[in-house]
């Protein structure tokens, strides 16, 4: 079997260690080991965002993002955005309240890309909002209740 | 027919989906997880066409981790063929292996199939597989496929052509002598890919003690999953069982159940080892079934004052290497749709399907009414430009009239209702139609390429009765529901539908709700389990609520009645004088009463059974639509094109639709602007594209454009009500409505930007550099 090497990696604040493969992907540590499967695979390429974790805190897309990589470091799911059903991050509550989502597949690692943007800049226009997501297809909502889910997230922020 | 008090019905309802997938706890295919997984990776052919000389699989079945390797030889005709619903007598056809017996008839069919321990280790060995094929000759444009001396896909049959079929028409002829004028266009309507987010997902797993396969797939349809997967191993479906869990977008092309499906079935059942697949997007754009890929030859006879008189069309579609599910039978319904909203005299059309060494193509958001729709809608604005009148002024001058429905058409369609009018005035009021041509003029004047698209249209949706469009199909086209009451109140329901973004889970929560006057967290929505849920048929052809939702319909109505009788028989009272409320059974005229959960318990309780009742209280129900719907639609596009880089902007979108009776306008809304998005990528970015050899140039999303949130204006939405007697509900159907509505608004709407320079046609997809020459060749040519 191929040869393996050590990580430890800082997950949602557990931190694991494990030996992958050197050529392991992020996005198959945290699927495959960890069991964390809202983190989604949908082009292994980087181009469709259904991947995006943080990584210590900045938005990545763990397809292409090997796993020695974030040894070390601190990653951030969409399963660590919230602690339970009580509490979900205003993110989770827009997407919910503005139908950002159909099938749901996009929906994890849309948010987490729009959590960068609102990370970065929790008042954005329209606009922003389009470009921020522009890293991130989903095929079933045609983006617009999207759009109002981070603006509701972050009207909510603002009221806070 | 009872009406149940909306208290639920027809709000704006969060999704009960939502709370799961919010947090990344949804369990779709790839996150299922069994003891003693192997992971499947296939081994494709590069070809588009040639004979097998050797397999070599040594390497790869030596390569560590490896558990075993498959090619065709080792299936020793013990499974297969791949499963095949549109059967047509006299249609040229043959079997389709589920992997190649010696011969490769495109691109991206499986050759081989590498069962290891890890998936990296499968698709390592996968890579070490040697196919040796001698290459001949492929076919790949479906018009020279059409040939008498072209290259066959299938050497042993006579030609390329799967089905030929003629509807001549000689009031047609008679009508274009009459005619004022003529004027012939070709449309191109160009293969896509689905490219659902989540790719094709197959993890099977045979049980040896109890005899059991289960099929966890990513399938908008599982019982017929399960149907075939027992005709294709050759055991009985009751050892069967079909799962969609979650399921990652569909748009037709999760409908069919692929090669794969029950190949990994079969390979599960001899390891005895649950096996596992998740195809790559690339393998996803090879070997997921691509969308429409139509071209048609349209001849139309008008008057001079826009009056359309008869249509001559030809429609062309590239069927690929073999039959999917339904491929061959889309092209039927442009036939059928060809007459769009308009009271058209005659319509004389020859359809034909046809093998070209490229992908199986298959129902893609719409099948066959988009490219319907995308005809009449591009015709009405040629007919407007050819008569100098405005393109709204035509439409309304060939609307059917309000009054007529039912109305047959000319194509031999029966509309349901319809009032295209209110609808399109609906439209124009909202847009400011008028202002917003003078501002055109004005833009024009300044030298501009402002366009601006109209499209009013019509499709069909809950398709019905089962065999009444293609009596040679086999499947209904009925839904099942199943309400189960337990003694609590609480209720279960599980229905034949298989939904996957569509957010049935809430919708038939809510009707469920208002039926018995119970809370919607007191409703539980199953779905895509063929042991959970008594048999159905599936999601496709915007059929959840037309369809489902009337089965869902039919079966609260009658466990409301047997409540009725059974709180009757308590209160005391004949059931003619049970009145019902929210809830709650009254005596009529008086203050005794039952509450719904109080009736649900003495229903499961022996010692206070009720004289003739069955204990429990569940029923189950079928819906065959007794006919189809056509929900209709008015929408207009501005857009304004770049005449120095053919760079297109989407200025402006408004859609006004009529889809009957709303359970829920949020997901409806979400339906539309979905639709409206998927069908602009149609019309301005998306291609499947294959060189001249056979080989996909679009196998990437580098080289395959999926719109982008960036690419769009707010879109603005309204509806009228139009309510359908052919279901309980009045629902017409919203799941393609927009793709079919958008796609000929948008062009139009380019066509009319670049008009002024003399273009009228741009083939889809309207990409700048397509645009840009079109504006250099009329520049040339002035």
């Amino acid at each position: 079997m191929p040869r393996s090497v050590p990580v430890t990696v800082t997950v949602n604040g557990s931190t694991h260690e494990r030996e992958v493969e050197p050529r392991t992907l992020l996005v198959h540590f945290l699927r495959e080991e960890l069991n964390l499967t809202g983190v989604h695979i949908g082009c292994e390429s980087t181009l469709c965002g259904a991947c995006t974790v943080h990584l210590n805190g900045r938005a990545v897309k763990s397809c292409t993002v090997l796993a020695v990589q974030a040894d070390g470091q601190e990653v951030t799911t969409i399963e660590g955005l919230a602690p339970d059903a009580d509490n979900l991050h205003p993110l989770q509550v827009g997407f919910w309240e503005k139908h950002g989502l159909q099938c749901g597949y996009c929906t994890p690692g849309m948010i987490m890309a729009a959590k960068q943007l609102l990370d970065d800049n929790p008042n954005p226009t329209e606009a922003e909002i389009r470009e921020a997501i522009d890293g991130n297809i989903c095929r079933c909502t045609g983006y617009q209740q999207i759009v109002d889910a981070v603006q509701h997230a972050a009207d909510a922020a603002g009221a806070a | 027919m009872v009406t149940f008090r909306p208290n639920s019905v027809g709000k704006a309802i969060k999704r009960r989906e939502d709370p799961r997938l919010i947090r990344g706890l949804g369990t779709y295919t790839d996150d299922v997880k069994l003891p003693g997984m192997t992971y499947a990776a296939f081994v494709r052919s590069d070809f588009p066409a040639g004979a097998i000389r050797s397999i070599d699989t040594t390497a790869a079945a030596d390569h560590p981790g490896v558990v075993a390797v498959y090619t065709y030889a080792d299936m020793d005709g013990q499974v297969g063929p791949s499963p095949v619903g549109a059967e047509m007598p006299g249609m040229g056809k043959a079997d389709h292996p589920l992997l190649a017996d010696g011969r490769v008839l495109h691109v991206g069919q499986p050759v081989a199939v590498v069962v290891a321990e890890t998936p990296y280790a499968a698709r390592d060995a996968a890579g070490l597989v040697e196919v040796d094929i001698e290459p001949r000759e492929a076919v790949v444009d479906v018009e020279a496929a059409m040939a008498p001396d072209a290259p066959k896909v299938y050497e042993e049959l006579d030609s390329n052509i799967c089905i030929q079929i003629p509807v001549p028409n000689p009031e047609a002829d008679k009508l274009f002598e009459q005619a004022d004028q003529t004027l012939s266009m070709r449309l191109l309507n160009q293969r896509v890919a689905p490219f659902p987010m989540e790719g094709r997902a197959i993890c099977a797993h045979w049980e040896e003690g109890p005899g059991k396969l289960t099929i966890w797939t990513s399938n908008q349809a599982p019982h017929f999953v399960k149907q075939q997967i027992a005709m294709c191993l050759r055991i009985p479906e009751i050892r069967i069982r079909a799962i969609a869990p979650e399921v990652g977008g569909g748009f037709g092309a999760k409908i069919p159940t692929y090669p794969e499906d029950p190949l990994l079935c079969w390979v599960s059942r001899k390891l005895r080892r649950p096996v596992k697949w998740s195809e790559t997007r690339t393998e996803n754009l090879l070997g997921m079934t691509h969308g429409r890929g139509h071209v048609e030859k349209i001849e139309v006879a008008f008057q001079n004052d826009g009056r359309v008189l008869a249509l001559k069309g030809q429609t062309i579609s590239e069927l690929g290497a073999w039959r999917s599910f339904y491929g061959p039978f889309i092209a039927l319904s442009t036939h059928t749709m060809s007459c769009g909203c308009y009271d058209i005299k005659a319509v004389a059309w020859e359809t034909f399907a046809v093998y070209t060494n490229t992908m199986a193509t298959e129902a893609y958001r719409g099948a066959g009414r988009p490219e319907a729709a995308y005809i009449i809608e591009r015709v009405m604005d040629e007919v407007a430009a050819a008569t100098g009148l405005d393109p709204v002024a035509v439409r309304r001058r060939n609307f059917v009239d309000k009054d007529a429905f039912p109305h047959t058409t000319a194509s031999g369609a029966v509309y349901d209702s319809g009032d295209y009018e209110k609808t399109l005035d609906r439209m124009i009021e909202l847009v400011g139609y008028d202002d917003a041509r003078e501002a055109q003029r004005q833009a024009r004047d300044d030298g501009r390429l402002v366009g601006i698209g109209v499209a009013a249209f019509t499709e069909v949706c809950g398709i019905g009765p089962s065999g009444g469009t293609a009596p040679h199909q086999r499947m209904g086209t009925w839904e099942s529901a199943t309400v189960r009451v337990e003694p609590s109140g609480n209720v279960t329901v599980y229905t034949g539908v298989s939904p996957h973004g569509q957010g049935q889970e809430t919708a038939f929560a809510q009707m469920a709700s208002d039926a018995f006057g119970v809370g919607l967290d007191d409703v539980v929505v199953v779905h895509g389990d063929t042991d959970q849920v008594q048999h159905g048929v599936g999601t496709f052809g915007s059929r959840g609520i037309a369809v489902g939702g009337a089965a869902l319909h039919m079966a609260l109505t009658k466990v409301h009645a047997k409540a009725t009788r059974i709180a009757a028989h308590h209160l005391d009272a004949p059931v003619d004088q049970i009145d019902y409320e929210d809830g709650e059974f009254t005596v009529s005229g008086t203050d005794r009463k039952l509450t719904f959960r109080q009736v649900a318990e003495m229903a499961h309780l022996w010692n206070v059974a009720v004289p003739g009742e069955e204990p429990g209280l569940e029923a189950v129900a079928r819906f065959e639509p007794p006919g189809t719907t056509f929900p209709f639609g008015a929408h207009l596009c501005q857009v304004e094109v770049d005449p120095e880089s053919g760079q297109i902007e989407i200025q402006r979108y408004v859609a006004v639709d009529d889809f009957g009776v709303v359970i829920n306008p949020m997901l409806a809304d979400g339906q539309r602007i979905g639709g409206v998005v998927q069908g602009i990528g149609q019309a301005m970015w998306e291609e499947v594209q294959y060189d001249d050899g056979g080989q996909l140039l679009s196998g990437t999303l580098m080289d395959y454009a999926v719109p982008r949130a960036k690419h769009f204006p707010r879109m603005v939405l309204d509806n009228t009500v139009t309510p359908t007697d052919v279901n309980p509900l009045g629902a017409k159907g919203i799941g393609e409505l927009g793709t079919i509505g958008s796609t000929p608004c948008v062009v139009n709407a380019i066509v009319d930007a670049l008009r002024p320079l003399g273009i009228t046609n741009i083939d889809m997809p309207a990409k700048p550099e397509r645009v840009w020459q079109a504006i250099q060749a009329a520049a040339s040519a002035q």
